[in-house]
Parts: structure tokens; sequence; C-alpha cells
């Protein structure tokens, strides 16, 4: 019944994820945007929380039972750390999380269990294209079947990881459905192009991925023959960005909240002017009316319904917060929010990705 | 665990009130506009069986705890008492509140029903003032109830009031002198039945918040008049009075509460007004929900009658500026309704939700105001047209803005809450 508090085992998690986001992202997190580069030991700690395992049946090596409510708790938290740093441990979920919603059960059995290792797994995902019209239901990028093959073609962007990725799961399109496909990394035909240059979350390398001709056998058709529900793994998508965008959000009020109020200018804290005052209660009420949003968008989703348009009405909203927050965040600050010795521009350039990307983190 | 699952028995509850809304509300809903302060007999009729029937079994549960913790009123533990769980009748009633609102929020706001005056007897009342001056609701004809603290040079400052309460030793009564404004339902409650009103005074001046005690008025009280009824911009089915007290004559139990400092229930003065509002203010943003509900239903059936009808699939930038617009209107929609469910769902766990209320109601007050606005203009020229009820949802809309604390009022309640500041540091 009505309820919103979390249980213990979600708070076990959060709070696990909150102690290596302080201990450990907040610690590099400035450093690795400046350098476009994240260092491993700090993804290989994100990793060994062990998030995915705890969404994985026992049977595959887990230790535990999939909610999408669990994921978006677990998503928002990484993010509120570092988006860059969230998003690049979570990048093996592009792959885990497909392959458990529609995965045959042979491919269940052959990815699964590689989740649960120690090593994070080589794997990446190829969704969003290099178009200013981009739909994720009417792909581009296409693939054929020809006899025991899939013949694919196309260009996609912002694969992340795709450099040292050994397997890319390829979303193309074939008779007007999103279909997804694993691609080896060394397949013939597909070439892995320049680090992208993004406005944010530079730690996170991400390319260019081009498939011309690229051939891949039948059977590696994300859910065999009958394929996908990409809906699903849309919407989950969906919800798992959002949670993160609450995360940003919560990042720069934050910062901002403590900072208004040990600013002082005409003998006291900023923070005792309504004008910030009521600037950080907008804020502190955008961000939970964004996670509400989340939470019930997810809560649906667990209770198996269709929640495409709750999806859609989130991202609407959750997707203009995030900047709105993040510019208030900035504003408070006044020049320091402008400067990069200080978080905020940062949080405010990553805020606006996400109404950039749809499906960038299948998490 | 978080859920948003809704007590199946409450679905049923909040279907049954869409029945009354869409009967008893609707259809008269234009005709009460034009014609302010005419009472919705229609509306009236129908509802007083079923508030009687909650306010009895809201008394019964008041009985049992007398019952059980002995008559003397004192919190007696005796190791047997069952684990409390959650109550979830305040949501029950939240939603009755939105289902309402959708069919009229003016008529709404006359159900025959305690409402504000009685959530105040209820937070700041003994349990043998609750049942004294609650039965009336339970039996005879329809009775309304009302609450009085708002004065003409105190709004949102109501801790300045000046309304007093004197005790005349002799009779052991308070005599009340002052005047109150913008009392929903002053006139139902006080004129037109055997109502009550809650009234907020101070009993010392000089003590500021201290001083400030609540005082049952009930209906045709000697000394009480009406000194002007107000016309509003929307809500036109619910009277708004000016009540002035001449030497009002109380017997001391109608003062809520006790002044004996070791009762529970003494320091409940002004706290126990400001408690009213951690229920009183989901209460309205539920109603601001329901508005913006009606206004977002007609519309979008509206532009669906010209074949626009949204595709959740669609890409941002396959969206026409109407379709974002419906969209927008849509989540606000929603977003305003789920932080109105989380302040009613933390209160019924028993958590404080004093910050939630505040933000639900802030946040439903500026998004019924926005999406009531929006859709007047979607529906084109028809949107301006009192052939249809889009603009007045509009003009009723506005009020969630401003009652029950204004919209400003509850953003400062949200940046104290947030930033850990006293009034001291944060005016």
């Amino acid at each position: 019944m009505l309820d919103f508090r979390l249980d213990e085992e979600q708070k076990m998690l959060t709070d696990a994820i909150a102690r290596y986001a302080n201990e450990r992202m907040r610690k590099v997190f400035r450093d690795a945007e400046e350098d476009g580069r994240i260092p491993p030991e700090v993804v290989q700690a994100g990793w060994e929380l062990g998030i995915l395992p705890t969404g994985l049946p026992e049977a595959y090596g887990g230790f535990g039972e999939y909610t999408a409510l669990t994921g978006v708790l677990a998503s928002e938290e990484l993010a509120w750390g570092d988006l860059a740093i969230a998003l690049n441990v979570m990048v093996p979920n592009l792959v885990a999380v497909p392959v458990m919603l529609c995965g045959t059960e042979a491919q269940k059995e052959a990815t699964l269990p590689q989740f649960c290792d120690e090593v994070m797994p080589a794997m990446t995902a190829a969704l969003t294209e290099p178009v200013v019209k981009f739909d994720p239901y009417k792909l581009k990028t296409t693939a054929v079947r020809e006899n025991d093959e899939y013949v694919l073609n196309g260009s996609k962007t912002a694969v992340p990881l795709a450099e040292t990725a050994e397997l890319i799961l390829v979303y193309a399109n074939e008779d007007g459905q999103t279909q997804a496909f694993f691609v080896p990394a060394d397949a013939a035909g597909l070439s892995i192009d320049k680090k992208a240059k993004l406005m944010g979350i530079k730690g996170l390398p991400t390319f260019m991925v081009t498939l011309a001709d690229c051939r891949v056998p039948a059977a590696n058709k994300l859910g065999g023959e009958e394929g996908i529900n990409f809906g699903l793994i849309l919407n989950h998508s969906r919800i798992a960005l959002g949670a993160a965008a609450v995360g940003v959000a919560r990042a720069g009020y934050e910062y901002a909240l403590d900072y208004a109020k040990q600013r002082v200018q005409f003998g006291e804290p900023i923070a005792h002017k309504q004008s910030i005052a009521f600037m950080l209660a907008d804020m502190a009420t955008d961000i939970d009316e964004a996670r509400l949003l989340v939470w019930e968008a997810a809560w649906q989703m667990d209770q198996g319904h269709d929640i495409t348009r709750d999806a859609a009405l989130m991202k609407q909203r959750v997707d203009d917060i995030v900047v709105l927050v993040a510019d208030r965040a900035l504003q408070v600050l006044g020049g320091y929010g402008y400067i990069r010795e200080y978080p905020v521009e940062l949080w405010l350039r990553n805020a606006r990705g996400f109404a950039s990307f749809d499906g960038l983190a299948i998490v | 665990m978080i859920s948003f699952e809704i007590p199946e028995s409450i679905v049923n509850q909040s279907q049954m009130t869409k029945m009354v809304a869409e009967q008893a509300m609707r259809p008269y809903s234009r005709e009460l506009d034009e014609h302010e302060h005419e009472r919705p007999d229609a509306f009236v009729n129908m509802t007083w069986p079923f508030a009687q029937q909650m306010m009895k079994s809201s008394l019964r549960s008041i009985e049992k705890r007398l019952g059980g913790n002995g008559t003397n009123g004192t919190n007696g533990t005796n190791g047997h008492a069952a684990p409390k769980g959650p109550d979830f009748s305040i949501l029950g009633f939240i939603m009755m509140v939105e289902q309402m609102s959708w069919g009229d929020a003016g008529q709404y706001l006359c159900l025959p029903h305690p409402m504000l005056g009685g959530s105040a007897v209820q937070a700041a009342g003994t349990p043998e003032q609750q049942l004294r001056f609650l039965k009336k609701f339970t039996e005879g004809d329809p009775k309304w109830g009302a609450m009085a603290i708002t004065e003409p040079g105190a709004g949102s400052d109501n801790s300045s009031m000046r309304t007093t309460a004197v005790l005349d030793p002799d009779t052991n009564e308070w005599i009340l002198n002052g005047e109150k404004i913008f009392i929903t339902n002053g006139k139902l409650a006080l004129e037109d039945s055997d109502g009550l009103c809650v009234v907020w005074a101070t009993i010392d001046p000089n003590a500021g918040r201290a001083g400030i005690k609540s005082f049952v008025v009930e209906g045709h009280t000697p000394g009480v008049s009406i000194a002007k009824q107000e016309h509003k911009l929307g809500i036109r089915a619910s009277d708004t009075v000016a009540l002035h007290f001449d030497n009002v004559r109380l017997p001391f139990g109608n003062m809520l509460g006790t002044l004996d400092p070791q009762q529970p229930a003494a320091n409940k003065g002004f706290k126990g007004a400001m408690k009213t509002f951690d229920a009183s203010r989901p209460a309205v943003a539920a109603s601001a929900v329901g508005i913006a509900r009606a206004a977002l239903e007609f519309t979008r059936e509206k532009l669906a009658e010209e074949g626009i009808v949204l595709d959740y699939t669609k890409p941002r930038h396959e969206l026409t500026a109407i379709e974002r617009d419906l969209m927008e209107m849509e989540v606000r929609h929603k977003g305003a309704w789920l932080l109105t469910l989380r302040a009613v769902g933390m209160m019924a766990h028993g958590e404080s939700n004093r910050l939630a209320a505040s933000m639900c109601k802030f946040r439903a007050g500026e998004a019924v105001t926005w999406i009531t606005q929006k859709g007047v203009e979607l529906l084109g020229p028809m949107g301006y047209s009192r052939e249809w009820l889009a603009e007045k949802w509009m003009r009723d809309a506005k009020i969630n803005d401003i009652y029950e604390g204004t919209k400003q009022i509850n953003q400062l309640i949200i940046a104290r809450s947030i930033l850990g500041y006293s009034r001291r540091e944060l005016k």
C-alpha cells in the first residue's frame, strides 16, 4: 500500500553507493572531466559494488531479483556522485538488462553470468544515430536477413567504451521494427571511428560506430526469431536515465544550498534572502516531483504495466527539470558558478545531455 | 517499501464520489457560477447522508480510543496495545476531494461536513470535545463547519491576530470580540445551519503565539454577525464571509484543548492551528489536482475531436506545439498528484509531513493555474466562451495559489525547512 520509504535492502544498497560516491567518485570527478579519463580503479571499485548482480537471478550467478525500482534508486545515487563515472560503471547494463528482459534462455545462459564476475565485461550497446531527427522506433541503421545471417548497415554515435569493447549490442531496423544484434567488435564491416567530443560527460569515452555490410549469424539476434519488445527496453532506459537526471539535479541543488548558507554578502548569508531561498525551495520541489515521476513509472513497470506513456511524460518533465535546477544552482553561485574550479558548471553541462539522448544508457 | 498502490476500498469509494461529481455537481456547475451565493442543493442533499456516515465512523474511532485509554483522556499503556498500522482514512478523504473538485470546486467546498473546522477540532480538541462538537454532523439537517483565522490585519502573519477571548470569572465563560475575514462557509456554518466555526483568538495579547487558542462557536450563537459576503473571481458556489464577534459568550469548554500544562492537549494552541495545515494543505492540493484533471480531460477530448491525439512513442521533435503543451499539461497534473499522494502517504504512516504538505500545495496550486490557463488557450475562442466550463475552471483554479497559505508562504515554509532556518533567519 501507498508508501514512500525504501526497504532495508534498498537502503543498504543506496548507502553503499552513497559511500562510494562520496569517497571515490567525488574525489576524482573534476579531474576526470578535465582529462577526459576516469581512473580505472575508480570504475572497478564501482563495478565491485555489485549493483548489477543484486538484480540478477541466482540461476545466472546473481543474488537477487530484478526490480525497476531498485534500479532507479541505484541510478540516482550513482549519478549524484558523477554522471560520467556512473554511466561508465553502468555500461554493462546496456547489454545485461536487454538480455534479461528479452533474451532467449540460451542467450541468458551465455551472457548473464559474465555480469557477476569481478572483471567488468567489455560489452556495450549502440542505439543512438548521428542525425537531428533521431527516433529510436524508426532507426536508420538496417538489418536485413540473408539466409542464416543478418546484414547490418548504418551509423551509430555516442557508443560508450566502444574502443575497448569486445561485444556491441547493435540496434537496427528490421522491417520497420527496432531489433538488437550481438556484434563482435572485431566483426568484418564494423569500424570504430574517432572518440566523440561532447559538451559534458567528458570522462566517459563515446564513439561513432559504422556498420558496412556487417554480417552476423541469425542466432545473434536478441530474443531469437521473435525478436525483442523494444518499447520495454527503451522505457527501462528512460526511467534509469530519468533517475540519473534526478541525481545530477540533486548534486547541483545540494551544492547551491550549502554555498548559499556560507556565502556572506551585506553582512549575512545570501540564503537569508528570499530571492535565493525561494529559488532553493523551487529546486527542492522540482527534484521531489521529478523523483516521484521516476519512481511511479518504475513501480508501474514492476507491476507489469506498459509504461510507455508514463516514461514519455516523465522524460519530458525530468529533462526540463534537471536543466532548470542545474541552471539555478549555477545562478546561486553567481560568478563562481561559471568558474571551472567549482563543479556546478559541469553539472549544468551534464544536465543538458538528458534531453539530447534517448537510450544512451540502458541501465 | 515504495508503493503507489491505493487500497481497493478507497478506489471504490472514489468511484462512488465520481458518480456524485457527474450527477449532482457538473450539471449545475455553470448555473451556480452565474448565480453567486446560491446554495448547491442537489449536491448538498446527495452528499449529506455520506458525510454523516463519514463523521460517524470517524467518531467511532475516537470513542474506541477513549474506551481503550480510560475516560480520563490520559495515555495509559497496558502493554497489550495492538501495533498501530497505517491509517489510510486521510487518503480516502483526499481522493474524494479530488473527485469532487473535478465535479466542481466551488460546490465541493459546500460539502455538509465540518471540513477545516472539524480538522481543527480533531487537531486541538480533547477526545471528549471532539465527540461533543462533531456529533451533530451525524444527525438532523445538513450542517457545515468553518474555520476563522484570518483578520484584516493578520493574513499569513496570523500570529498577530487581534481577536480576543477574555474569561469572565463570574460565569466561567469566554467573551469573544473581534473581526475575522475570508471565512469559507462562514454563512452556511453559523447562519444557515447549526454548524460550527472554529475561531482563533488570543487570551493574552502580550504573549504572542503562546496566547493563541481556538474556540468553537456554534451556529446561531448570539453576538455573531455576518459583516460581509464576498464576491469572488471563482469558486462562486462557496460562501466567503467576514464575521463580526460582539461580546460573544462561550462556555469555558468551548476552548479547544485545555489550559492545564500537564495535559497533553495543552500546547496545541497555535501549534494546533499549524498542525491542521499538515492535512488541509494536501486537501487543497488534491482539489487543485481535481480541477486540473477536469481541464485536462476536457481539452484532450476536444482536441481528439479535431484529430489531435497524443502518440507517446513519437520523439520530441515530431510533436507539434499543441501536442507538447498537452503532454506538459498531463505531466504537470501527474507530478502535482504524486506530490500530494506522498504528503498523504507520509501522514498515513505517521511520518512528519510538514515539508511534503507545503510542497504539494505549492506545486499543485502552481500546476493547476498553469494547466487551466493552457486549456483555455488550446481551446481557441471556445476556451474563452462561457458556453464551456474551461474558463470557469481557470477562475476556480487560482484560489489554490492563495488559500491555506499563499504560494509564497508555502515557498517560505519549504525554504526554511530545507535550510534549517527559523523565522529570524529567513523572513
